[in-house]
C-alpha cells in the first residue's frame, strides 16, 4: 500500500514501568485527517511526541511515508537510525504544540523563516516571501514584527501553525492546538486549522478535546484508552453510535462538562 | 592616627598606580580564561562523548574542592618542574583563570537548563540541526541569567588578586607591603590598596548592571 503516510508497527513506549503506548497498530493514509481522543493518560499525545521524534520508542517501528523512522534498512535488515537519517525524514513532518512553543526572542517572521532557511536551505529573501504569504494566510501579515510577549494566545497559535507550515512539511501534528488557549481565542485557531483541513492536502493527525470539530473536520475518530485503540470509526459512527463501553462513558461524561 | 600626606603622594600612589594596573590585566586575562574554558567544560561535561565527560567532571570536582591558594602555589611551584616556566603573573593568571572557569561552567549549565524544555521540543520539530539549536534557540535566552552571574565572577577574580601576592606577583597587595616593609610605614599604602578596591569594585558592579539590563532588554522585549 503505497497511499499509507502513517504507520505504526507494535510501537511500544514506557516510561520505567509505565506503559504508555502498549504494541499500538495504526495507521494514517496520505491525505487523510484523523483526530485522536480519550482520557489524559491514555498516551494519545505520546502517539504524536514518538512520530516527531521528541520520545524515543523502545519496542517496534514507526514508517512514514513508507520508510522506517526510528531505524534504517542496512543490508536488509533494520537498524537503529543515524541522526541524519531521522533528520531527512523528520523534514516531513511539523507538529503544533499545545503551549505554542514560539522562539521568545524572535518576532514572529524571524520565527517563520528560522527553519526555511537554515535547514531547507532557502535563501533569506525566498524564505520571507513564503512566510508572508503564511503569516497573511493566518491573518497576521501586519504582526510580523512583533514578539510573541506582544500577540495574544490565538495569535501565537497562529504564528506557530505559520511557522510549522514554512518548513512545508507533508504531515502536521496537532498536539491539543487549543486547550491553553482562553475559551474567546479557541475559534480563531480552529477556523486556521479548518482552512488547512479543507483547502490542502496534508496529512493530519490531531489530538484534540474539541469534539464538535474534531467530529466536522476529521475522516476518521480514533478512541485512545490505556496506550491502545480501543474504538475507531468515521465521526459520525463514533460519536453518535459507540460501541466501546468505556468509549460510551468517555463521551457521556465530555457531555456533562459542557 | 599618623597619616603622612606628602609620603602618600610622593612614595604610595606613584608605585601603586604601576600595581594597580597589573591588577586589573591579571584580573581581565583570568576572566577571559574563565569564561573560555568554563564554556568548553560545561560543553564536554554535558555534551561531550562519555569517556570524556568522566575525567572532565572529575577534573571539576578536584578544582572545586581544592583552596584557590594552594593551586596557586601547586602551579608556582610544580610547572617549572616539569620545564615550564612562566613568569609569576602568568603562572597566577593561570591560576585564577582555571580555578574561577569550573565555576562558570555551573552558571553556563544553570543558564542552559533554564530554558523551557518546549524550546528545545519546537526546535526539534523545526528539524534544525544541533549548531543552530545552540546557536539560535537556545543560547540567546539562555544569556539573561548567565551574564549577570559571569559578571559577579569578574568582580570575584578582581577580589581574589590579592592571592597572587603570595607569589610575589606586583600587584597591588604585594607593592603594599613592600612599601610598609621598606619604609616600616604600613597605614598609607594599605589604606590606598583598600581604597583601590572599594572603587573597582563599585565601579565593576555598576558596569555589570548596565551590561545586565542591555542583555535583558535586547533579548526579552
Amino acid at each position: 500500500m503505497s497511499d499509507v503516510k502513517i504507520r505504526f508497527d507494535d510501537v511500544v513506549k514506557r516510561y520505567g514501568p509505565l506503559v504508555v503506548l502498549d504494541h499500538l497498530n495504526f495507521q494514517v493514509a496520505d491525505g487523510e485527517i484523523v483526530s485522536i481522543i480519550g482520557p489524559s493518560g491514555s498516551g494519545k499525545t505520546t502517539v504524536l511526541r514518538v512520530l516527531m521524534t521528541l520520545e524515543e520508542i523502545q519496542d517496534g517501528v514507526i514508517y512514514v511515508a513508507g520508510e522506517p523512522l526510528n531505524k534504517m534498512e542496512s543490508g536488509g535488515r533494520l537498524v537503529p537510525a543515524s541522526k541524519a537519517h531521522v533528520r531527512r525524514l523528520r523534514s516531513r513532518i511539523g507538529m503544533v504544540f499545545q503551549n505554542f512553543n514560539l522562539f521568545p526572542h524572535m518576532t514572529a517572521l524571524q520565527n517563520c523563516i528560522e527553519s526555511p532557511v537554515y535547514t531547507n536551505g532557502l535563501s533569506k529573501e525566498e524564505a520571507i516571501k513564503a512566510s508572508m504569504e503564511l503569516l497573511d494566510m493566518v491573518g497576521l501579515a501586519d504582526k510580523r514584527d512583533h514578539y510573541p510577549s506582544q500577540l495574544s494566545g490565538g495569535q501565537q497559535q497562529r504564528v506557530a501553525i505559520a511557522r510549522t507550515l514554512a518548513m512545508r512539511p507533508e504531515i502536521l501534528l496537532f498536539d491539543e492546538p487549543t486547550s491553553a488557549l482562553d475559551p474567546e481565542m479557541v475559534g480563531e485557531v480552529l477556523n486556521v486549522i479548518r482552512q488547512l483541513a479543507t483547502a490542502h492536502s496534508y496529512t493530519m493527525l490531531m489530538v484534540t478535546h474539541q469534539m464538535g470539530f474534531a467530529r466536522e473536520v476529521s475522516d476518521r475518530v480514533c478512541f485512545f484508552d490505556k496506550g491502545k485503540i480501543v474504538e475507531q470509526n468515521v465521526p459520525a459512527e463514533l460519536f453518535d453510535r459507540p460501541q466501546n463501553e468505556r468509549l460510551q462513558k468517555f463521551l457521556s461524561s465530555v457531555k456533562e462538562a459542557h | 592616627m599618623d597619616w603622612k600626606w606628602d609620603f602618600t603622594f610622593d612614595v604610595v600612589l606613584p608605585r601603586m598606580w604601576e600595581a594597580a594596573g597589573v591588577t586589573v590585566y591579571a584580573t581581565f586575562a583570568a576572566f577571559l580564561i574563565a569564561i573560555v574554558l568554563g564554556l568548553v567544560l560545561m560543553l564536554l561535561k554535558s555534551y561531550g562523548p562519555k569517556f570524556v565527560q568522566y575525567p572532565v567532571t572529575e577534573f571539576i570536582e578536584f578544582i572545586r574542592a581544592t583552596p584557590l591558594l594552594v593551586q596557586i602555589f601547586f602551579l608556582f611551584f610544580v610547572l617549572p618542574d616539569i620545564n615550564i616556566t612562566l613568569p609569576p603573573v602568568t603562572t597566577g593568571i593561570l591560576a585564577l583563570g582555571i580555578y574561577n572557569s569550573v565555576l562558570c561552567a555551573e552558571v553556563y549549565r544553570a543558564g542552559i537548563q533554564a530554558v523551557p524544555r518546549g524550546q528545545w521540543e519546537a526546535a526539534t520539530a523545526l528539524n534544525l540541526s544541533t549548531y543552530r539549536t545552540f546557536r539560535d534557540i537556545i543560547i540567546p535566552q539562555s544569556l539573561p541569567p548567565i551574564v549577570p552571574a559571569l559578571g559577579n565572577y569578574l568582580i570575584a577574580i578582581f577580589k581574589e588578586t590579592p592571592l597572587l601576592s603570595f607569589v610575589a606577583v606586583a600587584e597591588i597587595m604585594q607593592i603594599s607591603k613592600l612599601i610598609g616593609s621598606e619604609y616600616y610605614r604600613f597605614t598609607e599604602a594599605v589604606t590606598i590598596a583598600g581604597i583601590f578596591f572599594l572603587v573597582m569594585s563599585l565601579v565593576a558592579a555598576a558596569m555589570v548592571r548596565v551590561v545586565e539590563n542591555y542583555v535583558k532588554r535586547s533579548i526579552l522585549h
